[in-house]
């Protein structure tokens, strides 16, 4: 089976220094995958090559089988591939029903026209209310994005990503500066949006990888270094010492 | 996560209601308006008004259209006038081969013919410009604005050099007999496209590349992730908004019967920012709003002084400064307080702060006019109009009159205006609110 996504030797390079140093990645069509690794080690940037918002220095990229390398995010994202972003990314003067809105209006074949109103179009009606309710943003639907709660954008962050109908789509810190109920509820939330698709998320809470995730793969200091299943992962003790800094001596 | 079916059904017909009686509100506006635009020039019977109306009426396309690129897209042009002002002139030269044995083209169709002028050199400028927002497309605009009005300077037979190109809108053929002779017969013609215009433009950004263009303006970045290349959205708003100032440019051809290159300058382009923003560009009607207060106090103070266009960019400093959501802003405010039927508790500090203001007002005008009177006329007249007075303006009374008054209503306005604030903000407050 072609894998929903694929790197082949992918390098980049900000200003001469090499941040992700040839990185070989297959990731199975209908997975949860992780990606995990110490901060700074690439994993944003390593999204960002694939989504098409930074051009790779070297190596290809394919999705679905398709090369994408150099093209366009808006390309990518037609292609079937959705991200989220690290730090809150949203339409902050919009309704949350407007963010909502705008994220599925390619995805329904809207695309430049300027001969029909959205309110007028039942399916971007009904697409949106469902996005809403499984967000638990029904109630906050008229409500400027940029005035709702730090947890209510990263929900709303993470349903922008998914309104669409994408079957491959990332996730980049879902959970980051949630508490233990919000990461719960978040978890609960990505784990019914990305049923039967593709995900990758870049995550740091080890409980929720070890939750969600069919397979983890380790980026430190720009290269893979391990890509294996949840269990293997937590043996592994070239894992530990990279990851956590210290060799594993005791067992 | 997971609300119970019903109370998903509920909110759907909940929100379907309010879809069906807010159509039918918005119906009733455009009805309200078209209505208002018929009645007018019986209503204000004064005949200079109809020229002013005229005017306003192609401000107002022209301001809407503005808007659709800084309100609506996030795009800050220093010249949209360009589109304007080519659309009249295509209007005006298309017009000029109307006529008996010339083009079938009667007044009522040109704005359309502007219409398509200006679409068209937006969609040649937009090509490139529309690539960036920020401060790429406004010095590009800026450009644009600069080559074309030294074009105009060079291309005597489009431009018509210093005189300009006239026209007569008599000779076109007429359409089911509509004669456009007076200045009233124009007017209905200039209000009924208005309101077609305004009509489609607000049309326009509900369509869904019309909420992209706000999404655009949000977070283009974030837009691209969604599937919309962000140029793309920006360059069929430009096109759209070229397009309505053609319209407004060929309503000017009409009207006028003259373009120079004065329509397409700077100074143009200048105007129709500042009207759009003291209007208010958060909002649709904002620009309305800016464009027939611009105008009326456009022609007003012309009439009874000569350093009128300051007190217009002291308008807009202040509008800035202080009401950065234009009068569409202050008036939306103020709805809050307007359904919880407080608007009465705001009358009297209002009023207060008003009347400083007014008296910090005639302090700052009476001095500018003095100024002014004593820089632009000879040293031999001593005594100017001012204020219904007859001033000794080269005496240091008035100066110091005129200062003491500027000063005491700054100081009235210092003490009045917080109260003012306190008396919003309690009439603000939700009904159920302590
Ligand atoms: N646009 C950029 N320009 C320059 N350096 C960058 C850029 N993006 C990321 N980096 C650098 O790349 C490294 C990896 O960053 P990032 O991918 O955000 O790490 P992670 O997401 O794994 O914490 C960091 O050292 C960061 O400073
Ligand atoms: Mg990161």
């Amino acid at each position: 089976m072609t894998p929903a996504i694929e790197l082949v030797d992918v390098h980049k390079d900000f200003g001469g220094t090499p941040i992700i140093r040839g990185v070989s990645l297959a990731i199975e069509a209908g997975t949860r995958q992780a990606l995990i690794g110490p901060n700074g080690a690439g994993k944003s940037t390593l999204f960002n090559l694939i989504t098409g918002k930074h051009a790779v220095s070297r190596g290809r990229i394919r999705l679905k089988g398709e090369d994408i390398t150099g093209l366009r995010p808006y390309a990518i994202n037609r292609r079937g591939l959705s991200r989220s972003f690290q730090v809150t990314n949203i339409f902050p003067w919009l309704s949350v029903l407007e963010n909502v809105r705008c994220s599925v209006l390619w995805a329904l074949g809207y695309r430049y026209s300027f001969w029909q109103r959205v309110e007028r179009a039942r399916d971007v009606q009904e697409r949106a209310d469902a996005v809403l309710e499984q967000l638990n943003l029904t109630a906050r639907r008229h409500v400027p994005a940029g005035v709702l709660s730090y947890a209510e954008q990263r929900a709303l962050e993470i349903g922008i990503t998914i309104a669409g109908g994408a079957d491959v789509i990332l996730l980049d810190e879902p959970t980051s500066g949630m508490s233990r109920s919000e990461t719960e509820q978040v978890v609960q939330l990505i784990r019914e949006v990305t049923a039967g698709k593709t995900l990758v998320m870049v995550e740091h809470d080890m409980s929720v990888v070890f939750d969600l995730a069919d397979r983890i793969a380790v980026l430190v200091y720009g290269e893979v270094i391990a890509h294996d299943t949840p269990e293997r992962i937590r043996a592994s003790a070239a894992v530990q010492e990279a990851y956590l800094g210290v060799p594993q001596t005791t067992g | 996560m997971s609300a119970p079916a019903p109370a998903t059904t509920r909110h759907v017909e909940v929100a379907a209601t309010a879809s069906w009686t807010h159509r039918l509100r918005r119906l009733g506006v455009w009805l309200a308006a078209g209505a208002l635009l018929l009645a007018l020039p019986h209503v204000v019977r004064n005949p200079v008004a109809v020229p002013v109306m005229n005017q306003m009426g192609i401000a107002v396309v022209f301001a809407l259209s503005y808007n659709m690129l800084l309100g609506q897209g996030g795009m800050l042009s220093f010249g949209h006038a360009v589109y304007f002002g080519l659309g009249g002139f295509i209007a005006a030269h298309v017009l000029n081969l109307a006529g008996p044995g010339g083009l079938y083209l009667p007044v009522p169709v040109l704005p359309l013919v502007g219409g398509l002028g200006g679409l068209l050199f937006a969609a040649l400028f937009g090509s490139f410009s529309t690539r960036r927002a920020g401060t790429v497309f406004a010095m590009i605009s800026l450009g644009v604005g600069e080559l074309i009005a030294a074009s105009s300077l060079i291309f005597d037979g489009f431009f018509g050099g210093e005189e300009g190109v006239t026209t007569n809108r008599t000779r076109a053929p007429l359409l089911l007999g509509l004669e456009f002779t007076t200045d009233r017969q124009v007017y209905y013609l200039i209000a009924g496209w208005a309101l077609v215009a305004a009509a489609l433009m607000y049309s326009f950004s509900r369509t869904p590349v019309g909420r992209m263009a706000n999404a655009v303006r949000d977070n283009a970045e974030r837009a691209e992730f969604v599937g919309y290349s962000a140029r793309w959205v920006r360059f069929v708003s430009f096109c759209a908004a070229g397009f309505f100032a053609g319209v407004a440019g060929g309503l000017f051809a009409i009207n006028y019967e003259i373009l120079t290159a004065e329509n397409l300058g700077l100074n143009a382009s200048g105007a129709v920012l500042l009207m759009t923003y003291i209007g208010g560009i958060g909002y649709f009607v904002g620009p309305i709003l800016g464009a027939v207060v611009f105008t009326f106090l456009q022609s007003m103070l012309s009439d009874y002084t000569g350093i009128w266009l300051l007190y217009l960019g002291i308008m807009f400093l202040a509008t800035v400064l202080f009401v950065p959501a234009g009068l569409a802003g202050l008036i939306a405010m103020h709805l809050p307080a307007w359904r919880a039927g407080r608007l009465r508790t705001l009358a009297a500090p209002y009023a207060l702060t008003a009347l400083v203001a007014l008296v910090t007002a005639a302090g700052v005008i009476g001095l500018l006019e003095l100024v002014h009177f004593v820089v632009s006329t000879s040293p031999s007249r001593t005594t100017m109009r001012l204020f219904w007075m007859t001033v000794p303006a080269r005496t240091l009374a008035p100066w110091l009159g005129f200062a003491a008054a500027a000063a005491a209503g700054a100081l009235g306005v210092r003490w009045a205006a917080p109260r003012a604030a306190a008396a919003f903000a309690a009439a603000s407050r939700p009904p159920g609110a302590p």
